[in-house]
């Protein structure tokens, strides 16, 4: 929401960064600092926790963290061009909704309705993509709106009551472990073959480099021939879809579809994101720290739920990590150029010349 | 017609006066409320004639309306405060467990330190985005989770029951002067005095200037930094000021005290004409958003509509709002480059 970043943004990207040997280079990035800060917590947990190592720990966190994992796939892209999706959370109540509505009062099979549902959240996405690609509105406005429009229409057409007749099979499937006895549920299945996906299409495509190009300059975008507005499009399209699979999944989870369901996730998915090491203002990250920001923030959770530490206590943690994953950028950088200024100052007192060269080296923003 | 776009000081002054009245937002959004109640009277006349349904027309937005004042310095500056509605539950109760532990504290002393603590809140939101140099959303999204951390720790299984109050403060929430509840008023003054520093102050118009193009407002010589953080710390002082409200309206303070308002309170901005990314809006539109956002709730289960269907109301006049606020400048900005290509 503010605006002179570029040179944030952009701070790997100069001729000085690309003198370090590319082991710094890969181990120096946000991105490795969420996942070793995984790491430690995941070990520390292990060793100390008590009951950590069991066998129900990991699939519980993969059960209820699977939502977040799943929407966060496209929210990185879509943070990553500049905008952002609050009502990915509203779209998984007014599909957890369809679903039943579909199943339970119109008598449809649980496929077809699971589709029907998934075309709503991809029509939801749809009308977010359009109004903030073709008519120009600023996202958080639209998703703000949207937000409170979808989340709207769910508590509407079922009110307070809720659809729970929903066949054991189906219940059943989404919470089935991929091997009997391993602590990998199902769900998994179907968010690798995401992150494949997502993976591809952010860092090996052109579409990705567009995605990126978009988040650092739009209109330069636009002048390298991306199609700025159909990129967009297309990112909210995919996380109305994704949220709608998220919205089911929820659903048969917890067998129960309620115009409530998945209130308030829009900001957890948001928190995920952002501590992996996306940039809110465009143009930097990588799906790799997002997905270790969810599982960091998943493995912190039910750590301190093991050690019969709150919620609130836990939310405390999760909000406090995330101010501190922003604040550390400017703080970093504050501190670095207070040590390259009394560096420069020191030179600047023994030989002026050489000073002005080291200023000279400097790159130009 | 071009004359009045390039020059328009060069128009007789009745004739100004009345196309910025059409032309604006507040007068538009004002009309709608005006509407909305006038149809949920014919419905029902208890809506707004006898004293409860008038009472509670004028009382009940207060609260937003001091939330969406807050919220609008803040937009005005291109930033954004998501963390009020927590900060208005732990001030909630804070209020309630000062009256439990401190029994016979004066009420207005209740009121100043419901006023100081939110500013403290805001005050934390201000340091880390003025001088952080990082976007507002993130950092108020991290201090939603803390403030309502903090508040559902401290208030554990614990809420804050009507008998906990002294009666004097509850009757802050039903007394009226001229048939004017008194927390409105507290609020309507809140309002008149935010609104006039913003319409005529300097500190003010450096709130607009610094919204409209932060880099431009910087070489200008502006002290961006200061300004931010004083609006984060009115906006959290409001927003604290709103939650002894709370408590003196409702006489209780369960956990779900100002779940969700933040979103109330930037829809009820972007009603009434706050731009989303800063510089555009003034607090007379935001506090009308208010009142009509609160009053729609009312007036939907008496015009037939279960209230069940009230949020997705809200999210369609949120987009229209939006909408609308788009075309409008569209339609200006061609007219404005017409006028320039003619002259």
């Amino acid at each position: 929401m503010s605006t002179p970043t570029i040179d944030r943004a952009v701070d790997g990207r100069t001729y000085a960064a690309y003198s370090r040997p590319l082991i710094w280079r890969l181990v120096l990035t946000r991105e490795f600092a969420v996942i070793a800060l995984l790491l430690v917590v995941f070990v520390y947990a292990n060793g100390n926790v008590p009951n950590f190592d069991g066998p129900l720990t990991l699939y519980y966190l993969f059960l209820d963290m699977a939502p977040i994992m799943l929407i966060a796939l496209p929210m990185t892209l879509i943070i990553i061009t500049g905008e952002i999706d609050l009502s990915v959370a509203s779209v998984m109540g007014l599909t957890s909704v369809m679903l039943g509505i579909l199943y339970a009062d119109a008598g449809l099979p649980m496929p077809v309705a699971a589709l029907l549902a998934i075309a709503v959240g991809v029509a939801c996405g749809a009308f977010n993509g359009f109004l903030v690609a073709y008519v120009g509105l600023p996202s958080l406005a639209v998703t703000i709106g949207t937000l409170a429009l979808f989340r709207g229409l769910a508590v509407g057409l079922l009110g307070t009551e809720a659809i729970t007749d929903f066949p054991q099979k189906w219940t059943d499937l989404a919470k089935e472990r991929i091997v009997e006895g391993e602590s990998y549920p199902m769900i998994l299945i179907p968010f690798v073959v995401l992150v494949v996906i997502f993976a591809l299409l952010l860092h090996f495509s052109t579409f990705g480099r567009g995605v990126y190009e978009i988040g650092l300059n739009d209109e330069a975008a636009r002048f390298t021939g991306v199609n700025v507005e159909l990129t967009k499009f297309w990112l909210f399209v995919m996380a109305g879809g994704v949220s709608a699979f998220a919205g089911i999944y929820y659903t048969l989870r917890y067998g129960s579809a309620r115009g409530d369901n998945a209130e308030f996730y829009e900001l957890q998915v948001i928190a995920a994101v952002l501590l992996g090491g996306v940039s809110i203002f465009g143009g930097r990250g990588a799906l790799h720290g997002v997905i270790a920001g969810v599982l960091l923030i998943g493995v912190l959770s039910s750590a301190m739920r093991l050690e019969n530490v709150s919620t609130n206590i836990t939310n405390i943690v999760i909000g406090g990590l995330l101010v501190l994953s922003v604040i550390s950028t400017s703080f970093l950088s504050w501190i670095s150029a207070l040590t390259s200024g009394r560096a420069r100052r020191a030179e600047a007192s023994s030989s002026p010349q050489q000073s002005d060269q080291s200023g000279a080296d400097q790159p130009s923003r | 017609v071009t004359d009045t776009l390039i020059k328009p000081s060069s128009a007789p002054p009745l004739q100004r006066a009345l196309t910025t009245a059409l032309r604006s937002r507040e007068i538009a959004v004002f009309i709608v409320l005006a509407a909305l109640i006038a149809l949920a009277t014919v419905k029902s006349s208890s809506f707004l004639i006898g004293s409860d349904g008038w009472r509670n027309l004028l009382v009940t937005p207060s609260i937003l309306l001091l939330l969406a004042v807050g919220q609008t310095v803040v937009i005005v500056t291109r930033n954004v405060d998501l963390s009020v509605g927590s900060t208005l539950g732990l001030t909630a109760y804070l209020t309630g467990r000062l009256f439990v532990d401190q029994p016979g504290i004066p009420i207005p002393l209740v009121f100043l330190i419901g006023l100081a603590f939110g500013g403290l809140l805001g005050l934390v939101n201000g340091v880390l985005v003025a001088f952080g140099k990082v976007p507002a959303l993130v950092i108020t999204l991290g201090t939603l989770y803390i403030y309502r951390g903090i508040f559902l720790e401290w208030a554990g299984s614990d809420r804050i029951n009507a008998s906990d109050l002294p009666a004097d403060f509850l009757r802050l929430g039903n007394q009226q002067i001229l048939t004017i509840p008194v927390l409105t008023l507290i609020a309507l003054v809140v309002l008149a005095a935010v609104g006039y520093y913003l319409h005529t102050a300097r500190g003010g118009r450096e709130l607009y200037a610094i919204g409209s193009d932060p880099d431009a407002a910087k070489l200008y010589g502006l002290n961006v930094t200061k300004r931010v953080l004083w609006a984060f710390i009115l906006c959290g002082a409001l927003a604290g000021l709103a939650g002894v409200f709370f408590a003196a309206r409702y006489g209780s303070v369960s956990s779900n005290a100002g779940r969700n308002l933040e979103l109330e309170a930037v829809a009820a901005a972007v009603i009434g004409g706050v731009a989303i990314f800063g510089g555009v809006g003034t607090v007379w539109g935001a506090a009308i958003g208010a009142f009509l956002l609160v009053t729609i709730d009312r007036a939907l289960p008496i015009l037939g509509i279960p209230d069940f269907w009230q949020r997705a109301v809200v999210g369609g006049l949120i987009i229209g709002a939006v909408v609308l606020d788009r075309v409008l400048s569209a339609r200006q900005e061609r007219k404005l480059i017409e006028a320039r290509a003619e002259s």
